[in-house]
């Protein structure tokens, strides 16, 4: 659908000349004269993706190879799926994978719902300005960085200064240092989460909400029903697609754990319930320098994580029709 | 709608309970921001000992005197506003032109380019092949180095290629009459045009850039070069370490809990800054985002 019409020197040569279609090569010619200022445009983007993260890709050979720093990633030799087996053989890396699944299944469990129920709650506000300044501030946390969030957990949890143990004085309860306590890394971690994501995830929902016909509303305020039935009857099943298809999308990305804040939050002394696949990572590849083997973890990884993706994508498309990309 | 006398006392009820849960609720948000600060004034004994619940105990501003008297604070807060801006300009030189190229139909392969961008959403080559990658290109503890090597988010190329595709052909014609060439459509004709979802992208680029933090931390060894989430980092780790820290002061005017708490106040101030700004874009912005290839 180019929007012109004016025919190029080729095309008029040809027609003055009664030849065949000019061929796909001599019109991919006339294109590049026409066009050529769209593809300088788009030049640098694809460079930039290439340089920076398809390279990488292509650096992910490393997961079978012997790396060596002064071999570089094409010239070290080939060790096969030698990475894999040791991996599969650390107790450590099953560790943080079954973290990652119970960290992930928990926070889906816990925060899944609560965005959903704060969008039904703040579209039963009826003062405007209420409405207005309390979504403001619940989305706020999303936009903090995990350094300062961190740090105020780490302060708040502290044993002896933290509001959290001063509270538990008030009721005669032993300070406990949570942070050094791995039966508390995965509440202290899910909750903060909660904490820092709900309100600003449920924009999503206000907006499916706002989408809802408000005959449907009327038609029910005509025969009497109250606002807790309206809610259940015409609200909650108008945006269900919705909430199943940010189900599925939240199952898809079940890997994704939010590794810079587990990296915040863990100590030594937590890492058999604090530890995920990506703080491992960082531990053995940038910390200890064993490249290879990191990447090896790396790449199982992103491979599970891709399909996972996809196939929530997959599914997402036939339940909805409209795909998510 | 707003007639509450229509309402039936159930709902009158329903209504009132409703409020006072998102009160509690937007008040358990806020909280520990309050708390934070109010610890950043208390004095050093009065935080130590728990005292601090919910203003300050012992009103001082010892500890801010001590973090703004640290060099370093000041390096890192000047080296954050550099990968800031020269992050958020380096990001839109390349997002601007190539979302625009994606959202026209004549361009070749337009499929494959939208599928190169989008795929690197979904796949990424993960930790360890990065930093090599950034080794490899004499990146490390640069500031070049941080500026450059996060320019390009899918994402955000995708946002900003799905509003300029929802801009109506007929906007460009008068400007393609007069001759112009893309550049000038571009500039003259999608850019003012566009002004929200570019602000949207810049504001996102923004935010990202002030709370960088992990890349940052393996880069850059340099103290000189380090951005103020490292130097938080650094300081809460170090502070909490040194079990001696501020116990030797006769006054016990500060501690480590009300200077990282200083330090935390201190960084969170531009974001609240441009918090309303952000307020006033994100929404739309994310519900441009997650549609279509």
């Amino acid at each position: 659908m180019s929007g012109k019409k004016i025919p190029t020197v080729g095309e008029t040569a040809n027609i003055g000349a009664h030849v065949s279609q000019p061929s796909k090569l001599e019109r991919f010619g006339d294109h590049m004269r026409r066009e050529w200022q769209l593809y300088v445009m788009l030049l640098p983007l694809v460079i930039w993706l290439f340089v920076f993260l398809y390279k990488p890709m292509y650096g992910l050979q490393i997961a079978f190879k012997d790396y060596s720093i002064f071999r570089g990633v094409a010239g070290s030799p080939w060790v096969g799926f030698e990475h894999f087996e040791r991996l599969f053989s650390n107790e450590q890396f099953l560790r943080a994978l079954k973290n990652t699944v119970v960290i992930s299944f928990y926070s889906l469990l816990f925060g899944f719902p609560m965005p959903i129920i704060l969008a039904l709650m703040f579209n039963e506000i009826l003062n405007k300005t209420f409405k207005k300044t309390s979504q403001t501030l619940v989305y706020l946390p999303h936009f903090i960085s995990s350094v300062i969030i961190a740090g105020i957990v780490i302060t708040a949890f502290s044993p002896s200064a933290g509001i959290v143990n001063t509270v538990m004085g008030w009721f005669g309860l032993e300070p406990i240092y949570f942070l050094t306590k791995p039966e508390w890394f995965r509440p202290i971690f899910i909750g903060t989460g909660i904490w820092q994501e709900s309100g600003f995830q449920s924009i999503v929902y206000l907006a499916a909400i706002a989408g809802v016909s408000p005959t449907l509303y009327e038609s029910a305020v005509v025969d009497g029903a109250s606002r807790w039935q309206m809610m259940w009857k015409i609200t909650i099943p108008s945006i269900l697609p919705t909430i199943i298809i940010m189900l599925i999308i939240r199952i898809g990305n079940i890997l994704e754990v939010s590794f810079e804040m587990v990296i915040l939050l863990y100590q030594p002394a937590t890492y058999e319930t604090a530890d995920v696949v990506n703080s491992y990572i960082f531990r053995q590849g940038i910390q200890a320098g064993q490249y290879d083997f990191a990447a090896a973890a790396g790449l199982f990884n992103a491979v599970i994580a891709f399909a996972l993706v996809m196939t929530a994508n997959t599914i997402s498309k036939r339940y909805s029709r409209t795909s998510l990309w | 709608m707003a007639n509450m006398n229509l309402y039936s006392r159930g709902d009158k009820l329903f209504v009132i309970v409703n409020m006072v849960l998102i009160g509690l609720f937007t008040i358990s948000t806020l909280y520990p921001f309050i708390y934070i600060t109010s610890l950043a004034f208390s004095s050093g004994f009065e935080a130590r000992a728990g005292n601090v619940v919910l203003t300050p105990v012992g009103f001082t501003i010892e500890a801010f005197k001590y973090v703004l008297a640290d060099p370093q604070f000041w390096v890192s807060y000047k080296n954050t506003f550099i990968y800031t801006v020269g992050g958020t300009i380096m990001s839109l030189a390349f997002i601007i032109p190539g979302a625009y190229a994606l959202s026209r139909q004549q361009l070749y392969g337009r499929r494959f380019w939208n599928l190169l961008v989008a795929f690197t959403m979904w796949f990424n080559a993960g930790l360890i092949p990065f930093f090599l990658n950034m080794r490899d290109l004499g990146l490390l503890d640069s500031y070049f180095g941080i500026i450059i090597g996060f320019a390009v988010n899918g994402f955000n190329v995708i946002l900003l290629r799905n509003f300029f595709e929802s801009v109506p052909q007929s906007f460009e014609e008068a400007a393609r009459m007069d001759g112009a060439n893309e550049f000038q459509v571009l500039w003259k004709v999608y850019m003012p045009l566009s002004k929200p979802a570019i602000a949207t992208v810049a504001l996102f680029c923004i935010v990202s850039r002030w709370n960088g933090f992990f890349w940052a931390m393996v880069l850059l060894q340099d103290e000189d070069k380090i951005p103020l989430q490292v130097f938080l980092r650094h300081t809460i780790s170090t502070l909490s370490d040194d079990q001696e820290f501020g116990t030797s002061l006769l006054d016990a005017s500060y501690s480590f809990e009300t200077v990282s708490a200083a330090i935390i106040v201190c960084s969170i101030i531009p974001v609240l800054i441009i918090y309303p700004f952000i307020q006033k874009y994100f929404e739309k912005g994310i519900l441009l985002g997650g549609v279509k290839e």
